[in-house]
């Protein structure tokens, strides 16, 4: 990217190379010679999938980098102001971080000192970096809180972390970032931790705050979409290389790689339903797509299919003690019925709170339900003994959001799909059962190698297929996907979700599928139920709810998707 | 799956190291911890081959003089101190054939002289055959018993006490933590109860109280002492692992495809949280084998027929006096030598078994 207008950049990357010393013979290169430019008041966002060095750049550009196992090779300059970053003295850089160059962190929950509170952590910068004496800088911290938006700033001044929700906590972050009126902020992924109305006004203040200050911004995300809005200028990472670099207009109108192509439309968009979504490699394949993306899908009841389950006044509430004999009542699920026709997908919507997750675990029984029934063939799961349960248990299944978490470490891939035949007794030996996880494995796209492994040697989707396969296992008439897709790069994201959509066709099966997302929800359900504090705000067919919602909450969350390029224009 | 694929497919398993291949590889790293790994493993096998009467069987075999000294500090030199050259069984010898000469003078015939001459000169040739050195390898006992035989006895002793109370307290702490953990409720509460009542009472009186109960001593009840006292420890750690794990999603899941509680517990989580119980397993068997020691010092040991590292301790207190210093060295040693050994495997074993893997 050459410099606007033929100015000095802000900050020039010049061939920026970053190793990781994993062990004595192995290194792994996370940054292969990355040159770009930031220039001076204006947004550049860093766009690359988990594991492009995206966020190993901006930690090299602070000086950051743990120095036990990273090497920089000579030749690498990240130049500011004439000065090569990477050859500074500790102490020197020390100095322009926070003052020059400052850093908002992804998880404003930990990147916050618990036992601080929100004052002393934003008056210790200005008093450290600025020289300001302490009532100096309380005044100007309460000026800061009150230009990031938080409201009553006297009172949250004295406020620990803990008392503060997340988009205030991403928020008083903002405020210690620029507090010092830094020239270059870096984001990281700053508002992936939130919801998506939070994420709206976060992006809306970063970039109020870069016109204001005339600051440069560093904005660096895993999506494309949210960039459209805010940036000025897009650099594509892809494994510690930069695939394609321009202004934010070309990237979106006229992409020139197939990976900038490719993960635009990896993503499902609220506009089109194709059949398949199309995935990385019918990009980087040469010639034409292969029929991906071309045909329609359509979704929606019609009102006469066959119920599989329904539930009925399902409510959830917690109780936490209070005094010495008291209890407090909180509500997480209120009064929420649906019915799930056979061979549909059923999405629920809603933000972190909303009692989403819980309504899936309480059909499971692995929560207790308060009050309601969930009826299964006449049966009320949510009533019977556990025993008769068993026998329901594999009609319906689960998988979960995290695929790190929701496997066992210490088992092999086959023990873990040969545990729910064993329990099951499916299958009339284990070498019939060993066969019948073969098959699976092949039907996930998993080679039968797998077999033997741990989950450890297995990327997040790979880990989700493992899940899925685990749960394809029992032959489940509906599967829960809680958040499935929710943790995975945007290209394998697209994998899973044509996955769950070949086996859908296949076996008929009913989803129930939760997300926050709701590009994904449209693209997957056929009737979408959206949920805020527990209560069903509003349930559709998708097509209706998308194009003419009805409650306000409704049209709140969606006008808070990311519009991408277009979107944001249009607006 | 044809048998063809399936021989493939098994062939290609050597190729994914499992969590304990790679906890192993990260050990092998580790060059003290290999180091201390081979000292217990030498421990172990003087354990072993003891137990199995393979060396030192012949331990209390008196075959030196009373406190030979080591043989590299040269035999005593004679002052009238205890071990003198003369041993008691050759001087009862002689007065034994002074009396035969007065028989013989008044020439009374005694009946069983016969015999009681062929007895003697059996028990001389067999006294001459056990000729008793001045001095042995690393010193003798105060019956003249080869300290090294018995320190390899008393290791034989000592580690096996340590070895097993650990393993008796780990069984426990881990059964009582898992379902403390796991269950919770009124499980929880009664365990928790159960161990606070144990912590409460001060360790040695606690020890002191549970000996007088079983009224015996012995190796068996040296192993039930430090077992039924020593798990308390543990219990709370695994207690707070298995807190930790329950509400892990892999649980969840397990749950989920109808996995019942002991599966859940033992087949899911157990092997989550092997490590912790590993780790404290080996730091326990240093801890029990220095509790052995104490309490053999203490008198409350093992019995009188077998010798320990504690009860060798025990003698070296009087014989220090004396200025016998070999026993309590050898014992010494070998102690620190394992105690140090083990502490520093711990060490490494629990850095090898950190799973930083998520």
């Amino acid at each position: 990217m050459t410099s606007p207008n033929g100015t000095e950049p802000l900050v020039g990357i010049r061939d920026l190379k970053v190793d990781f010393r994993l062990d004595r013979t192995t290194i792994f290169q996370a940054v292969k010679g990355v040159s770009f430019d930031i220039p001076v008041n204006s947004t550049v966002a860093l766009v690359g999938e988990s594991g492009s060095g995206k966020s190993v750049t901006a930690l090299a550009i602070l000086g950051l980098l743990p120095k036990e196992n990273s090497i920089v090779p000579a030749g690498s300059r990240i130049l500011y102001g004439g000065r090569n970053l990477l050859a500074l003295e500790p102490g020197e850089l020390q100095k322009l971080r926070g003052a020059d160059i400052s850093m908002i962190f992804q998880e404003p929950m930990s990147s916050l000192n618990p036992v601080f509170t929100v004052g002393f952590q934003l008056t210790e910068v200005l008093t450290k970096h600025l020289g300001m004496t302490g009532k100096q800088a309380r005044a100007r911290a309460l000026e800061l809180l009150r230009e990031v938006g938080i409201p009553e700033p006297e009172i949250k001044i004295d406020a620990y972390p803990f008392q503060l929700s997340g988009g205030q906590q991403q928020r008083v972050m903002i405020a210690i970032a620029i507090a010092c009126e830094p020239k270059l902020l870096i984001a990281d992924e700053p508002t992936t931790a939130l919801d998506v109305t939070i994420q709206k006004q976060i992006l809306e203040l970063i970039a109020a705050l870069q016109k204001r200050m005339r600051m440069s911004v560093l904005f660096i995300t895993h999506d494309l979409a949210l960039v459209g809005e805010i940036a000025d200028y897009v650099v594509v990472m892809r494994e510690g290389e930069i695939k394609e670099q321009g202004k934010v207009q070309q990237i979106f109108e006229a992409p020139q790689d197939p990976y900038t192509r490719a993960l635009m439309l990896c993503r499902p968009q609220l506009t089109r339903r194709p059949r398949r979504l199309p995935v990385i490699d019918d990009f980087l394949k040469p010639g034409p797509l292969a029929g991906a993306g071309l045909e329609e899908r359509s979704r929606g009841l019609r009102g006469d299919e066959e119920v599989i389950l329904e539930v009925r006044h399902l409510g959830k509430s917690f109780y936490s003690r209070e005094g010495l004999f008291g209890k407090r009542e909180f509500k997480a699920v209120k009064d929420v019925s649906f019915k799930l026709a056979r061979g549909k997908t059923l999405g629920i919507v809603g933000e972190s709170g909303s009692g989403k997750t819980t309504v899936a675990l309480t059909l499971l029984r692995l929560r207790g339900a308060s009050t309601g029934e969930a009826l299964f063939e006449g049966a009320d799961l949510l009533s019977i003994p556990q025993e008769e349960m068993m026998r329901y248990k594999r009609r319906i299944q689960i998988v979960f959001q995290d695929p790190y978490a929701s496997l066992n470490p210490r088992f092999t891939i086959g023990q873990l799909l040969m545990e729910p035949l064993q329990v099951h007794r499916i299958g009339s030996d284990e070498s019939e059962r060993r066969d019948m996880v073969y098959k699976l494995l092949q039907e996930v796209g998993l080679p039968e190698v797998s077999f033997f492994k741990y989950p450890h040697e297995f990327s997040g989707g790979q880990r989700q297929r493992i899940a899925i396969a685990r749960c394809l296992t029992m032959k489940p008439e509906v599967l829960i996907c809680d958040e499935a897709v929710s943790a995975l790069d945007v290209s394998v994201q697209a994998q899973v979700l044509n996955l769950l959509q070949d086996l859908q066709d296949e076996y008929h099966m009913s989803y129930i599928f939760i997300s926050h997302d709701l590009a994904v929800v449209k693209y997957m359900a056929d009737q979408v139920m959206v949920m805020n504090e527990g209560e069903v705000v509003e349930v559709a067919n998708s097509d209706d709810i998308y194009r003419n919602p009805q409650h306000p909450y409704t049209k709140k969350l969606l006008s808070s998707i990311p519009q991408g390029w277009r979107g944001a224009r249009a607006r | 799956m044809t048998q063809a694929a399936a021989l493939s497919l098994g062939a290609q398993r050597a190729e994914s190291p499992g969590l304990w291949v790679l906890a192993w590889r990260r050990f092998c790293r580790d060059r003290v911890g290999l180091a201390s790994f081979l000292i217990v493993v030498f421990f172990f096998g003087l354990m072993v081959a003891s137990g199995l009467h393979l060396i030192a069987a012949d331990w209390s075999k008196e075959v030196g003089v009373n406190y030979a000294p080591p043989t590299f500090s040269g035999p005593a030199i004679h002052d009238g101190g205890p071990s003198a050259p003369l041993a008691p069984d050759s001087s009862r010898a002689e007065s034994a054939g002074k009396a035969d000469a007065a028989a013989g003078d008044i020439e009374i015939v005694d009946p069983l002289a016969d015999v009681l001459a062929e007895i003697r000169a059996q028990s001389s040739a067999a006294s001459v055959a056990e000729a008793q050195a001045p001095t042995l390898a690393f010193g003798g006992d105060r019956w003249g018993r080869d300290v090294l035989k018995k320190t390899i006895k008393g290791t034989e002793t000592s580690m096996f006490v340590g070895l097993v109370a650990a393993l008796l307290a780990a069984f426990l702490a881990t059964v009582f933590g898992a379902l403390a953990g796991y269950y919770g409720g009124w499980i929880d509460d009664f365990f928790n109860w159960f161990y606070s009542v144990f912590t409460s009472i001060p360790y040695l009186l606690l020890i002191l109280a549970i000996a007088a109960v079983l009224n015996q001593k012995g190796t068996l009840t040296v192993i039930l002492i430090l077992g039924l006292t020593g798990w308390t420890g543990i219990f709370r750690l695994v207690r707070a692992e298995y807190l930790k794990h329950k509400v892990r999603e892999y649980i969840q899941a397990a749950d989920a495809i109808g996995a019942s509680h002991a599966r859940r517990m033992f087949v899911h989580i157990l092997p989550n949280v092997s490590h912790v119980i590993l780790v404290q397993l080996s730091l326990h068997v240093v801890l029990f084998i220095k509790s052995e020691v104490v309490l053999s010092f203490l008198g409350f040991g093992v019995g009188v027929d077998t010798v320990s590292w504690g009860s060798m301790l025990n003698e070296a207190q009087s014989e220090l006096i004396l200025g016998y210093w070999w026993q309590l060295v050898a014992a010494t040693i070998a102690m620190a030598l394992l105690v140090t050994g083990f502490s520093l495997f711990t060490d490494a074993l629990r850095d090898a078994l950190d799973p930083k893997l998520k």
